[in-house]
């Protein structure tokens, strides 16, 4: 036709305008609130461990795509970058640098690249960092400091559960690591991470409800333990993670629970203060089986003929 | 009041309708040459009735099959059969065709015009399979063998929701024919002995949905039903599901739930054929699109070249363009612009190449959207991969067959993914299996 070329496109020639890089910088975006906090309670260290673990962890990952001969420009996509802002705000504050550095690089490298990079790893690669920092490192990753100090050191409140109020818990003037302290901050992102529709409500409310109703049962205080500890960081930031996290909608609720579930028997039972990183990394190792036991009904599947 | 529509998945997609919802159907001239496919219906392909020389008038039989499952074809303009020879269709293949000089007479053939109140069930089936309609929504299935279903039906729905962006064929012919409309869903109701009869209609339509709704109250065997805008609502089994609370089992047709339904457009044809008592020649369809300096809904002879429909709307700004037969979401791309329009040609879209989605491909991050809007309750992402690595009878036993094709689980897709495509593929691949045993 006059010489003009036509444009072969395969349906649907439109889509949705929202691209995994969106997702990810939303995600970014709701950490700064939870970021802010941190660094409002704890100054320098909050800054320093956060911009090392993520430039640490955009590093590694692009290295990696190097070696696999895979495009650099993947780093862009900001799943490396939300991994290091996610390890670095679950540090304490006062750990050493190098230590950071290195839960960055486990993370990327063991936690994500391993097993063929974004989308393929089976675990929360932060808290495979995490893991990792806590099993090697388990003093320096259980020391605290108090808010507006640096050398103060001091317990957190799962320790200590008597010597702080709910108000201090939920604005976060409590000792912690860097970005569980604060509900609010974590709230203020987990609400604009569900209004941008990248948050499914169900796996933060089935974690914190199972964790709170347990707790009840227990004769704890179920609002103390929604507050205090990592709980609230993970749920909202970690056990919400997509890669890891089941695709069904029956199965994110189940997902949810379990993680409550493994969570209160730590607290509660375990020798470790806070049971958020194995209860979540448990239950990402059942998403496989819980993707295949909770499978949508089909549409016409099992229904009667009509008369 | 709450709006019905189908229970599970679906999505908001664009609508893109405002450049040609309030366009009269304008009428496109007849070509000087009409290429009239024999293939242009779902089922055995037509064998020409006329040979190269005769003279035909509007309206002829020129092709037809003694097969069952087959439409026959018609004249579009009077005139000389010059040519029947291969010549590339809107897919791009060759399909024969029988090409007709335009004398310009415009001579319609004698039919028997006729009212279907006065005519036997049989009478008006045995109509609708001469003048060669099909489903006109774009699936393009003759509509003489749905009237002749297996099971008992007493529900004929019509189909209004025109779900895809960009298209507003229906929607028009629902404003300025619903006589047309309700006269041939009440023609298809006696052929059937079907008690009721229901249009449903999105919601983004509400001068259709008055305009039938006062043509309705005629009589009170049929009903409007305004829907919820959300994709894919005028998906057949979804429509159903949505109007009637009726599911149609897995596998089966929608008579299995003792309904059969038809589109707006096969309605209108309905009554023209009954009416005039000639074949279906002519068709409304919807140019559109960001290239086309004057979108607009146009009355077209089938084997009309697109190329003469998209210059009648103005021409186009600036290719090289993506043309597209039907809509975005599951329209075929045309390769060539001589191709002639066929009767399930719903719209020609023409689309900047930057306004285009292509697939990309990225690394799925198991967002579960595919899995959350699929309208089926598949899961699209497991199913893509599986097709794509081979493993076609896992993606049986995952349902695959059930798939519609709607295309929402690559459009909702953040990684880009060709879901659909993928899917699509291992259905062809294993039906090709099946029937080979």
């Amino acid at each position: 036709m006059e010489g003009s070329r036509l444009v072969i496109s395969l349906s649907p020639h439109i889509r949705d305008k929202d691209t995994t890089q969106k997702i990810m910088f939303t995600v970014v975006l709701a950490l700064i609130p939870v970021w802010a906090a941190a660094t409002y309670f704890f100054g320098f260290n909050s800054i320093r461990l956060v911009l090392l673990s993520s430039i640490t962890a955009v590093a590694a990952e692009a290295v990696i795509m190097v070696i696999r001969r895979q495009p650099v420009t993947a780093v862009l996509d900001g799943s490396a970058l939300v991994t290091g802002m996610l390890l670095g705000l679950s540090l304490p504050p006062s750990l050493p640098s190098w230590m950071a550095v290195l839960g960055a690089v486990v993370a990327i490298v063991v936690g994500k690249q391993v097993f063929g990079g974004l989308g393929s790893n089976p675990f929360n690669p932060a808290l495979v960092g995490r893991a990792f920092l806590v099993a090697s490192f388990s003093k320096a990753m259980t020391t605290w400091t108090a808010p507006f100090t640096d050398t103060v050191t001091a317990a957190t409140p799962l320790i200590n559960q008597n010597a702080v109020s709910y108000s201090e818990l939920f604005f976060g003037t409590t000792a912690g690591s860097l970005g569980e302290t604060s509900a609010l901050a974590i709230l203020l992102g987990g609400i604009f991470l569900f209004y941008r529709g990248v948050l499914d409500y169900r796996i933060p409310v089935g974690f914190l409800g199972s964790a709170a109703v347990l707790m009840f049962l227990f004769g704890e205080d179920p609002i103390f333990h929604l507050l205090s500890g990592s709980l609230l960081l993970g749920a909202v930031f970690m056990a919400t993670d997509m890669v890891t996290t089941p695709i069904t909608p029956k199965g994110r609720w189940i997902f949810g629970i379990g993680c409550g579930v493994i969570l209160v028997l730590i607290r509660l039972w375990g020798s470790l203060p806070e049971g958020l990183t194995y209860s979540i990394l448990l239950m990402n190792a059942a998403t496989p089986l819980i993707n295949r036991w909770t499978r949508p009904r089909i549409f016409g599947q099992g229904v009667k003929t009509h008369e | 009041m709450l709006l019905k529509t189908f229970p599970r998945g679906g999505s908001d997609i664009p609508q893109r309708k405002e450049a040609t919802k309030n366009k009269a159907i304008a009428v496109c001239p007849a070509p000087k040459r009409a290429v009239i496919s024999v293939n242009q219906h779902i089922g055995t392909p037509c064998e020409p009735v006329v040979d190269v020389g005769d003279s035909v008038k509007i309206g002829q039989k020129i092709g037809e099959s003694a097969a069952y499952i087959s439409a026959p074809i018609h004249a579009s303009v009077s005139g000389e059969v010059v040519g029947i020879e291969d010549y590339t269709v809107l897919d791009g293949t060759k399909a024969r065709c029988i090409v007709i000089e335009n004398d310009g007479l415009e001579q319609l053939y004698a039919g028997e015009s006729s009212d279907y109140t006065k005519m036997s069930p049989q009478q008006i089936v045995l109509v609708i399979k001469d003048a060669g309609i099909v489903g006109m929504g774009g699936a393009g299935f003759p509509t003489h063998v749905k009237l002749s279903p297996a099971k008992p039906v007493d529900t004929v729905i019509i189909n209004g929701a025109e779900c895809e962006p960009y298209l507003t064929c229906d929607h028009r012919l629902m404003v300025q024919q619903p006589a047309a409309i309700i006269d041939g869903l009440k023609a298809m109701m006696k052929a059937l002995g079907a008690k009721r009869g229901i249009i449903g209609i999105e919601n983004n339509k509400p001068d259709a949905v008055k305009i039938m709704k006062n043509m309705a109250d005629i009589s009170a065997d049929i009903s409007v039903v305004p829907l919820k805008v959300k994709y894919p609502q005028g998906a057949e089994k979804q429509l159903i599901k949505a109007v009637l609370e009726r599911e149609v089992p897995s596998g089966c047709l929608p008579a299995e739930v003792g309904c059969i339904v038809s589109n707006v457009h096969t309605a209108v044809s309905v009554t023209e054929a009954i009416n005039q008592g000639i074949g279906l020649y002519q068709r409304v369809l919807t140019v559109s699109g960001s290239l086309i300096h004057d979108p607009r809904n146009v009355l077209v002879r089938i084997g009309t070249p697109i190329k003469q429909v998209i210059d009648f709307c103005g021409g186009m700004i600036k290719p090289p363009p993506v043309v597209i037969a039907g809509g975005p979401m599951t329209g075929k791309p045309i390769v060539d612009l001589s191709a002639p329009v066929v009767k399930c040609l719903s719209g020609i879209l023409v689309l900047r190449e930057d306004e285009i989605d292509f697939e990309r491909n990225d690394p799925c991050i198991r967002c579960a959207r595919c899995v959350d809007s699929c309208p089926i309750g598949l899961q699209p992402n497991f199913l893509a991969d599986l097709c794509e690595k081979g493993l076609i009878e896992t993606a049986e036993d995952y349902h695959i067959m059930d798939c519609i094709e709607c295309g929402l689980c690559s459009f909702i897709c953040p990684a880009y993914r060709g879901l659909c495509n993928s899917i699509k593929k291992g259905k062809t691949a294993l039906k090709m299996k099946k029937s080979v045993g």
